[in-house]
């Protein structure tokens, strides 16, 4: 499956579009790690078990959106773009999105 | 009297080691910064350099990274004495561009054997910890499309 996030392919030639795919995953954090960014944060500096954790469901949601295009028979997604908010207190949605297309 | 004691030493704490934490990462960002010169990175939608004597693309694919970091508990009160009477908030500036700078070295370094990133795109959200509405912490993903050229045989 080819991803950009550009308009194309490069080196290859749209054929037909299939229209918008997206994947999304909701994570809370886990308690232990909580506890260690909580400590985390009177010194400050880099949270690499929220890092971790994030990084873990954007991949998560990059497969259920390749998933999606792979059933409507497309090769590769362009435009992709991604997005994260915070929806409650402890949980972040990670929010995937791109053009579906057959290239050739 | 025991809560003050608690908020000073949480103030200290942060005073120190959130400094010696922010020198020793500026120190690493610049170092990295300085490596990767070679990989150009541009938010057009099209490679740069002369286009009559580019090599063709081989291929491309989609690279992303990110860093999560949270500010320490000195320069927190700090953004909240600014609070009060307005203006630049440095001690937030500081967390955002590190954060801006980590991100785009990680994205960097995920795709080591690229020629080219084109259309970067940089995306922030404040991760808060529940209770409090001010930023704590920030993610920053950085991502953009890896270009491969045909190698000269």
């Amino acid at each position: 499956m080819f991803m950009t996030n550009i308009e194309s392919v490069p080196g290859k030639t749209i054929l037909t579009c299939h229209g918008v795919v997206s994947g999304s995953t909701v994570r809370a954090k886990h308690v232990g790690r909580d506890i260690m960014a909580g400590l985390k944060n009177i010194v400050g500096g880099e949270l690499k078990g929220y890092t971790e954790l994030l990084e873990e469901s954007r991949n998560h949601a990059i497969e259920r959106m390749q998933a999606q295009a792979r059933q409507m028979g497309a090769n590769a997604i362009v435009n992709v773009r991604f997005s994260t908010s915070s929806v409650a207190a402890g949980a972040a949605e990670i929010y995937v999105y791109g053009t579906a297309v057959t290239v050739g | 009297m025991e809560n003050l004691l608690l908020w000073v030493f949480l103030v200290a704490l942060g005073f120190f080691f959130g400094r010696l934490a922010e020198s020793r990462h500026y120190r690493s960002i610049v170092r990295r910064e300085k490596e990767w010169l070679h990989l150009p990175t541009t938010t057009s939608k099209h490679p740069i350099g002369d286009a009559g004597d580019m090599p063709p693309i081989a291929r491309s694919r989609l690279a992303h990274g990110s860093v999560v970091v949270s500010i320490d508990y000195f320069k927190r009160m700090l953004a909240a004495l600014r609070s009060l009477v307005g203006g630049a908030v440095q001690s937030h500036e500081t967390l955002l561009d590190r954060a801006r700078r980590e991100a785009i070295l990680r994205l960097k370094e995920s795709c080591p054997d690229a020629d080219q990133i084109i259309n970067l795109r940089l995306e922030t959200s404040s991760i808060s910890n529940g209770s409090e509405s001010s930023i704590g912490s920030v993610e920053v993903i950085a991502y953009g499309t890896a270009l491969y050229f045909e190698r000269k045989q």
